[in-house]
């Protein structure tokens, strides 16, 4: 029996009328690389926010690595990492300040925050520019600092919310292979995207339409169920339903 | 407290590495309490006077003389016709008409009384009340003298006078800086508290780090204080580069009173400043948001606050409102303080009130902050 860290059942958000995110259920397991597709305004940014509890939900219930994300957001806290969609380091300090601010508000001691600090620039390959500020580097690395931030304290699960939108093919792999790192390490990864290659480099996808959660599996039985060739079609052919005009 | 301090620090890297944040704290003091003071100067000079002489005796002449000599009059334009004179009125060259009749003189020997009309343009209230006031002591002086004058030097003791000599205590030059200053000081401080607060707050919403925040294990009151902390050692800064560097120097403001109790309750006042700006901050979502509610709040509280206008002068409603003002209280302790050198006892109501509000405006703030929407 693999180790389940998400499991969410009939969560829902609604604002007002709108019900953003209706009665999803689903399971992660430990370690995986779990894709959250979906078209835009489909509610995977709203389903992200109240796993990682920015959001609180309107009904149904949810654990995140055992904790229950209605009492005890504060444990969930300390074992998630988040990458929201914009990118939230600070431009106005440097790579190694952002390091050890993020570090040090986890509650990483000095001795791990030095080492952390080393390892970090040295796996991004930003000896250069680790005393510049952040906000005049490159967005691809932006993106690949701010992941490496978001799990600088090692949670158990990570949340990447669109983490490579508006970057070349060549960051976005190399983002990747940071990923696959991180996975290797015993880290699950939650992530969003809408690039469909990306899709069938994670180990399971869900594909959510009209905030209901339409179709969930590996890659390659989901082309099978879909009798498609490519993931692009399996979208299409989910997304063609899709009733909510894309924001 | 670890976390604590590694918010701190980022935040004050943050505000060292903004240079207009550190341009603003240093210039605004100097230049706001070098410019201010002299427009809320209350002492009305150069009311601009028509004289209409119809008259053109030794004592008309001798009259606009006077009013001329009192330093607190320019003669705008000396004619004989009222209509005349009306015009400049009407143009606003003028703010205050004299019209001596025919026979003044005549009448006032022969008669023993005269009569004058004075018109005042009220466009400008104060200029016309003050300067009609002003003119009536001049007159009421004039008419003293000569009446002096005819009655023989032997008799003059019988004559009754009161005269009334007046003595300004605390401020006896009637210095309009001594009490501006220290007025202006606290708004100063209230500004800069509450806007920048308010903003740094906002803008971390706006660009979206706050987000990050709120996905770590950090403790609301600890984000809370990191924000506070900075903005109130800005707000001490602040208040001693208008306090002791311009006050002193550039008006020779010497605090008669106590600098610690000065700073005692400057360090709990702005606490509630920065909880007014940390309240503006959890009801704003952007940063223009966060300037609209902050400068509405601030005009209310700078001209409620009796700073330009005594609060006793103001209706029940509007008393109560000035009350509810934290401005009101650090204005009152400043002025009682600097001029006066009350002590502790003298301003303990206005302690407790402002300790009260410190920590009314921080727990609405701290309730309102939410790190879940």
């Amino acid at each position: 029996m693999k180790e389940v860290v998400i499991k969410t059942d009939k969560l829902t958000k609604r604002f007002g009328d709108f019900i953003a995110a209706n009665e999803i259920s689903f399971e992660v397991y430990a370690g995986e690389i779990f894709g959250f597709l979906g078209a835009n305004g489909a509610g995977k940014t709203t389903a992200m926010k109240m796993l990682c509890g920015l959001s609180a939900p309107s009904s149904g219930a949810a654990t995140i690595a055992g904790f229950d994300i209605y009492k005890q957001t504060e444990q969930i806290k300390k074992r998630i990492g988040y990458m929201s969609q914009k990118f939230s380091l600070y431009e106005d300090l440097t790579v190694l300040e952002n390091i050890n601010f993020f570090g040090g508000i986890y509650g990483l001691s000095n001795r791990q925050l030095r080492l952390k600090r080393e390892e970090l620039i040295e796996t991004l390959g930003m000896q250069q520019e680790a005393k510049q500020l952040v906000g005049s580097l490159p967005l691809g690395w932006k993106q690949k600092l701010a992941f490496s931030v978001a799990v600088v304290h090692e949670p158990k699960i990570v949340f990447l919310d669109e983490p490579t939108g508006g970057v070349d093919p060549v960051t976005r792999r190399q983002f990747w292979d940071l990923i696959y790192d991180t996975s290797d390490k015993g880290i699950t990864i939650f992530v969003t995207t809408h690039y469909m290659d990306e899709a069938e480099y994670c180990n399971r996808i869900s594909m959510m339409v009209d905030g209901v959660i339409k179709a969930l599996d590996t890659p390659a039985r989901l082309k099978e169920q879909f009798s498609a060739a490519s993931m692009d079609e399996v979208f299409f052919e989910l997304a063609r339903g899709a009733k909510r005009k894309a924001d | 407290m670890r976390t604590l301090v590694f918010l701190l620090q980022k935040e004050f890297r943050q505000i060292f590495r903004n240079k207009g944040i550190l341009r603003l704290i240093i210039a605004m003091p100097i230049i706001q309490l070098i410019v201010m003071p002299l427009a809320a100067d209350y002492e009305v000079k150069n009311v601009n006077i028509s004289v209409v002489d119809h008259d053109h005796s030794a004592y008309s002449r001798r009259l606009t003389d006077k009013i001329m000599a009192s330093g607190y009059f320019k003669l705008n334009d000396y004619s004989h016709s009222f209509d005349q004179s009306f015009v400049e009125f009407q143009k606003d060259r003028s703010d205050l008409i004299l019209e001596i009749p025919n026979h003044f003189e005549k009448d006032l020997v022969s008669q023993n009384s005269g009569s004058l009309f004075l018109a005042a343009n009220a466009i400008n209230g104060t200029k016309a009340s003050v300067g009609s006031a002003y003119l009536s002591r001049i007159i009421a002086n004039f008419n003293s003298e000569i009446r002096l004058e005819w009655i023989a030097p032997a008799r003059a003791g019988e004559l009754p006078v009161i005269e009334v000599t007046s003595l300004n205590w605390y401020n006896p030059f009637l210095n309009y800086p001594f009490f501006m200053v220290p007025g202006i000081l606290v708004v100063l401080v209230t500004m800069v508290g509450a806007y920048m607060c308010a903003l740094n707050i906002v803008k971390e919403k706006e660009v979206g780090t706050i987000e990050q925040i709120n996905v770590t294990p950090v403790k609301k009151y600890h984000f809370i204080l990191g924000k506070l902390i900075p903005f109130w050692v800005i707000g001490l800064f602040v208040f001693s580069v208008g306090l002791l560097g311009v006050g002193r120097l550039i008006y020779g403001i010497v605090p008669a009173g106590s600098l610690w109790l000065i700073y005692a309750f400057l360090a709990v006042y702005l606490i509630a400043v920065l909880g007014i700006g940390l309240l503006i901050s959890t009801y704003s979502a952007t940063q223009q948001q966060a300037m609209s509610l902050a400068f509405f709040c601030m005009m209310i509280f700078i001209l409620i606050s009796g700073l330009f206008t005594p609060v006793d002068s103001m209706p029940a409603w509007a008393k109560v409102v000035a009350n509810f003002n934290p401005v009101t209280h650090f204005i009152q302790v400043m002025r009682m303080v600097v001029l006066k050198g009350s002590g502790f006892g003298d301003i303990k109501h206005q302690f407790m009130i402002v300790s009260a509000m410190a920590v009314f405006f921080n727990a609405w703030a701290i309730f309102n902050y939410k790190k879940t929407t």
